[in-house]
C-alpha cells in the first residue's frame, strides 16, 4: 500500500472523475444508478458545484450556487477542460430525502440533511433515535460507495477510454441539461 | 449528541483489524485510558482524548452506554486555549520592566527573556479556560467501518492518532485510492490499472 498521502495527492483526479461521471450520468442514465440504491427515486444536482481547471498550469475554479441558479456556466468550464470538483446533491426515495456535499478528492460528505427524525422527548428516546440516525446516515454512505464502486469498475475496465470517455465527451459537446 | 444534529459532515474509515478480546473490555479501557483531561486552571495549552457523546463534558466509561445496535458511538474531544500575541508581548514586556526595576539591571540576557516569557505563558494559560470542541464517531465493530463526524484535518489526524494509541488498531482513510483499492471490489487486473492511472481528458479544451 503507497504512504497515505502520497495516494491522496497523486490519486484525487479520480474523485474529479467521479463526479463529472456522476454528473454525465445523473444527466443520461438513471437507471444505471439506480443499481447503487433499488428505493432510490432520484438524484440531482442541488444548490452547489464546483469545478476545476487545471489547464495550461492556470488554476480556474468555477463555482455555481443557489437554489435556482442554471449550469451553463458549468457546461461551458467542462468544455474548456474543466472537472467537477465538489458537488451539492439531493437524493430521494420514497417520501425520504436527503441533501448532501461530497467533495471529489476526499470523498467526505458534508452539509448532510438527513430526513428528520422523531423528536427527543425524554432521555430513554436517546437509543431510537441515534439507531434511527445511524441508519438515515447509513444510506447515504452506502449510496455514495456504491455510486463510486460503479464508477471504478467502468474506470479501470479495457472499454473506459474506447467507450465510456468517448461518450463523456460527446455528452459536453453536445451540452448537457443545464438546469 | 452532535450525531443527532440537522447537519452533519462525515469522514469514512476502514477499522484494521478488531480489538483484542474480550473486546469490549480492550474498547472500554481503552476509553477509559485516554479519556480527556480537563485543563481548566491548569497551564496545559491542549487536551485530547475520548469523551461521552451524551455527556461529553462528565464522561463516565464505567457507566456510559455507548453501545447502539452494532455501532459504538462515542467522541473525541479536543480543548484549546488560546491567548492573543498582544496579551502575551504586553505581560512579558511588564514582567520584564519589573525585573530589571528589581535586579538594578540595564538589559536582560537571552536566557533570562526565554525564562520570563515562559513564565508568563504558564501563568496565562493556567488563567485561561479551554475551548472544547466534540467529534461524535461511529464503528462498527462487525463491518470493520468507522465514520467520524467531521471533515476538519486536525481532527481527523487526532483522531487517527488517538484511536490507534487507544486500541492498538488502526484506521484507513477512505479518499478516491483507498476507496477503490480496498472497497470498490475491482480484480487484480483492475486494481493493477488503478496503480498505474493518470487523468482523463473528458474534452478537447486541455487538461483538467
Amino acid at each position: 500500500m503507497l504512504d497515505v498521502s502520497v495516494a491522496y495527492n497523486r490519486y484525487k483526479f479520480l474523485g474529479h472523475e467521479f463526479l463529472t461521471w456522476l454528473w454525465y450520468m445523473i444527466d443520461t442514465d438513471f437507471e444505471a444508478l439506480q443499481k447503487a440504491d433499488p428505493e432510490m427515486d432520484a438524484l440531482a444536482i442541488g444548490n452547489r458545484i464546483v469545478l476545476e481547471n487545471h489547464r495550461h498550469n492556470q488554476d480556474e475554479t468555477i463555482t455555481i450556487r443557489g437554489d435556482g441558479a442554471g449550469l451553463e456556466e458549468g457546461v461551458m468550464a467542462l468544455t474548456k477542460g474543466a472537472k467537477v470538483t465538489e458537488m451539492h446533491l439531493i437524493f430521494r426515495a420514497g417520501e425520504l430525502e436527503w441533501r448532501f456535499s461530497v467533495k471529489g478528492e476526499s470523498l467526505s460528505i458534508s452539509s448532510l440533511k438527513t430526513p428528520q427524525t422523531a423528536k427527543l422527548e425524554s432521555a430513554e428516546d436517546i437509543e431510537g433515535a441515534v439507531l434511527e440516525k445511524i441508519y438515515l446516515v447509513e444510506r447515504v454512505v452506502k449510496l455514495v460507495e456504491q455510486l463510486y464502486a460503479q464508477f471504478a469498475k467502468q474506470r479501470f475496465d479495457p472499454d473506459w477510454d474506447n467507450k465510456v470517455v468517448h461518450r463523456i465527451m460527446a455528452w459536453i459537446r453536445q451540452g448537457p441539461a443545464a438546469d | 449528541m452532535q450525531l443527532l444534529a440537522s447537519t452533519l459532515s462525515v469522514t469514512r474509515y476502514r477499522v484494521q483489524g478488531k480489538p483484542a478480546e474480550p473486546v469490549m473490555d480492550t474498547v472500554r479501557n481503552g476509553l477509559k485510558d485516554q479519556m480527556i483531561r480537563e485543563i481548566d486552571n491548569d497551564p496545559a495549552q491542549k487536551s485530547i482524548g475520548w469523551t461521552e457523546s451524551a455527556r461529553p463534558f462528565a464522561p463516565d466509561f464505567e457507566s456510559a452506554q455507548f453501545m447502539f445496535g452494532n455501532h459504538l458511538v462515542f467522541s473525541l474531544r479536543m480543548d484549546k486555549k488560546s491567548v492573543p500575541a498582544k496579551i502575551v508581548a504586553k505581560h512579558v514586556n511588564m514582567a520584564t520592566a519589573k525585573r530589571l526595576a528589581d535586579n538594578g539591571q540595564s538589559h536582560l540576557s537571552k536566557n533570562e527573556k526565554r525564562q520570563i516569557k515562559d513564565e508568563v505563558l504558564h501563568r496565562l494559560y493556567t488563567r485561561v479556560p479551554a475551548t472544547p470542541n466534540v467529534y461524535d464517531l461511529a464503528w462498527d465493530m462487525e463491518a470493520g467501518v468507522l465514520w467520524f463526524f467531521s471533515n476538519l484535518k486536525e481532527a481527523n489526524e487526532e483522531l487517527e492518532t488517538l484511536f490507534s494509541k487507544s486500541f492498538r488498531i488502526s484506521l484507513i482513510r477512505m479518499f478516491p485510492y483507498t476507496e477503490a483499492d480496498l472497497a470498490a471490489g475491482l480484480s487484480d487486473h483492475q486494481r493493477d490499472a488503478l496503480k498505474q492511472s493518470g487523468p482523463a481528458l473528458f474534452s478537447g479544451g486541455g487538461h483538467a
